[in-house]
């Protein structure tokens, strides 16, 4: 709808005149709702009735609601205030220097971890705004990632071809040097993550012949140091802090900034004027391994059955942890009770788990139980008992009898890879 | 016993363990660290493996326990190389190791003590010339001078890397879990130490190190024009009882309802 006020002198007539026959509909009309206290005058200022604002309550009495979920309610759609995009756009034309970064794009897209890092980096090319710098992400491979912008990138480096799907840090990092060589970034920053950025960052520092910084979790303006920054990292796995100068080459933790919320930038693609050299790979990519779930560790598990005291078929558990493909874990109480081996109990004594998603069965949820799953992202709980404290936590909960709902869930996924299997054979 | 079975049979693969001394989580006494273990057991499980030990650095009598602690493991002898506390310990590591000519050289991924950024494997590689992989969670077949593993990723999965040999691997903490140390054998290994030249590692003593200290929580910023949605995510809760509850429905549909949820995630295969 456009925000151009159009005005009907025959209207506002009508809503002056309250002797019209027409008048109360023209009111409602103009005021878009039944008894509209406020409404833009023929002068074009607006008026307000005292008298309509509120509404009679179920006791009789007249309440007013101020906060404006009544308001807002009774304004289907017309000139509501849209959330405006208040963003500052911000193209560097000629930037002095550059800042470039390394995304894990782990599934294809920005992570957090990834996004507090562009944070960082620009927090460098921003510290002096005389002399503003961009910020370089480089990205390997297709992707789905459609807010580079948002994300705070200046200058998009898509590296792109078959030689860069798959695992071949050789040849990333031939890719790396070659940027290195042509746009000579004056900060390298990585994630130092498990999921390739930590590895690459290692792999580029020393081919760099930089000294990197790893882990770092806090950076700070210094003047007395060379590079004018100050870093803080872990250290000794985790048990001390090393404050040193920040070199070159910077892999960080998660969290190490504040993610980029209060400016946009161009995220303007940018090329290699050079090919990419040939690298003959030592290291050869064979593929993910398919992993028997009951042999991953709990701790890492990214899908978890796990079973309670409210398990009363152990046979029709376990057959359904292997129809799912979840690892199994248990309460202490399946445990105590010698159902479940120890090294499979979550909870405060047993694992702390961080599953993606986790299924408990028949578990009431002990708060040292809540503990263990405190890190899992989406909890499904199956329980006799409506009020205990796992549906609480849970996003989703069925109130049944356990096995039974297990063994309708079995022969739902059967029917689904049934269902797939068809449609394989027919393509 | 083992030992001597294994040492005899020189005709097969050479492997060279680094080994240091790592630091108990809990109670900070040293200790072998549990990665570099867990590299030594899996050396020890390789067939026809010749395995040796090299552990660079200080020596302290700390140090002297905990790296008797992979001796316990097994093994007759650790290679020591002396060295000063705060020297680097690289470049003696590059010439020991292409004295040793090991084919495939096992560490853990990060030191438990001192800087612990978990370079020492990529710039020993750079200067050797060797291919490095990192996060080793099993060495499946080593065949022709070319060594088939399994890397660990996140989640549990496992991605198979073919690596031509000499390479350097490091081990990561999902690799099997390393042998109990025996006391007796940990008595009578040999520490036999050698002295090399320290090169200082003078950047490392400009750094500021002192006990980590926790991180700061990151605050939840609400950037809303409103007073009212700034209050009201100040005031709110912790989201609790928003998830949604199936009471009072068959077993089909909670079924339904649960397989929805897992197909929405992508857990199911």
């Amino acid at each position: 709808m456009s925000d151009i006020i159009r005005r009907d002198p025959r209207k506002e007539w009508i809503a002056r005149n309250r002797l019209h026959p027409e008048h109360l509909e023209v009111l409602a009309e103009l005021g878009g709702g039944a008894s509209p206290s406020e409404w833009t005058g023929p002068s074009g200022l607006t008026r307000r009735n005292p008298h309509a604002v509120g509404f009679i309550g179920p006791n009789g009495i007249k309440r007013i609601d101020r906060s404006g979920a009544q308001q807002a309610a009774n304004q289907p759609g017309s000139r509501q205030a849209q959330p405006k995009d208040t963003r500052r756009r911000v193209e560097i034309e000629a930037p002095a220097f550059m800042v470039a970064v390394v995304p894990d794009l782990s599934g294809g897209r920005l992570s957090s971890h990834d996004r507090d890092l562009l944070g960082l980096a620009r927090q460098l090319a921003d510290a002096d705004p005389e002399r503003p710098g961009a910020v370089l992400a480089i990205v390997f491979g297709t992707h789905k990632e459609t807010t580079f912008g948002e994300a705070g990138v200046d200058r998009l480096l898509e590296v792109q071809g078959d030689a860069f799907s798959g695992y071949l840090p050789e040849t990333r990092i031939a890719a790396l040097q070659s940027v290195e060589r042509e746009m000579a970034p004056h900060y390298w920053l990585l994630p130092d993550s498990s999921l390739g950025g930590g590895e690459l960052g290692r792999r580029l520092a020393v081919r760099l012949g930089e000294r990197p910084a790893t882990q770092v979790w806090q950076v700070e303006a210094d003047a007395d140091t060379d590079t004018g920054w100050r870093c803080t990292a872990r250290g000794a796995a985790g048990t001390t802090d090393i404050a040193r100068a920040m070199p070159r080459v910077v892999l960080a933790l998660a969290e190490c900034a504040e993610p980029v919320s209060e400016t946009r930038h161009a995220a303007q693609p940018v090329e290699l004027a050079q090919a990419l050299p040939e690298v003959l790979g030592r290291i050869e990519d064979m593929g993910e391994v398919a992993v028997d779930p009951a042999s991953v560790s709990l701790a890492e598990a990214e899908f978890i059955l796990s079973a309670g005291n409210g398990v009363k078929d152990w046979d029709g558990y376990h057959h359904a942890a292997q129809v799912l493909g979840a690892t199994k874990g248990a309460s202490r109480v399946a445990v105590d009770d010698g159902f479940m081996p120890r090294d499979r109990q979550v909870g405060a004594t047993g694992t702390w788990v961080s599953a993606r998603v986790y299924v408990a069965v028949g578990i009431s949820g002990a708060i040292q139980h809540l503990q263990g799953i405190q890190s899992c992202e989406k909890v499904v709980a199956i329980n006799l008992d409506e009020g205990c404290d796992m549906i609480k936590r849970a996003d989703l909960s069925v109130i049944g009898d356990a096995s039974e709902i297990l063994a309708a869930l079995v022969a739902r996924i059967e029917r689904y890879r049934e269902e797939q299997q068809e449609n394989r054979d027919a393509a | 016993m083992q030992h001597d079975a294994k040492s005899s049979s020189h005709a097969g693969l050479n492997v060279a363990v680094l080994v240091t001394v790592g630091r108990h989580p809990v109670t900070a006494r040293a200790r072998r660290a549990d990665q570099d273990a867990r590299a030594v057991e899996m050396a020890l499980s390789l067939n026809d493996a010749a395995v040796r030990l090299v552990h660079a650095g200080g020596n302290g009598d700390d140090n002297e326990e905990a790296l008797r602690g992979y001796l316990g493991m097994g093994i007759g002898e650790i290679n020591l190389i002396k060295q000063a506390s705060s020297a680097d310990v690289v470049p003696a590591l590059v010439t020991s190791l292409r004295d040793m000519a090991p084919q495939l050289v096992l560490t853990g991924t990060r030191a438990e003590t001192g800087e612990g950024s978990g370079l020492v494997p990529y710039l020993l590689a750079e200067a050797l010339g060797w291919p490095v992989i990192s996060g080793l969670a099993q060495v499946e077949s080593i065949e022709q001078g070319v060594a088939t593993v399994l890397q660990a990723l996140p989640r549990g999965k496992r991605r198979r890397l073919r690596v031509r040999l000499p390479a350097i691997a490091t081990v990561d903490s999902s690799a099997p879990a390393a042998r109990q140390s025996a006391f007796g054998p940990a008595r009578r290994g040999e520490l036999a130490a050698r002295a090399c030249a320290s090169v200082p590692d003078e950047l490392q003593e400009q750094w500021h190190v002192q006990p980590a200290r926790k991180r700061p929580k990151r605050l939840k910023i609400v950037k809303s024009a409103s007073a009212r949605d700034r209050f009201k995510a100040a005031a709110a809760k912790a989201d609790s009882g928003s998830g949604q509850l199936l009471s009072d429905v068959s077993p089909e549909q909670g079924a339904e309802a649960i397989f929805n949820l897992l197909k929405e995630e992508g857990v199911l295969r």
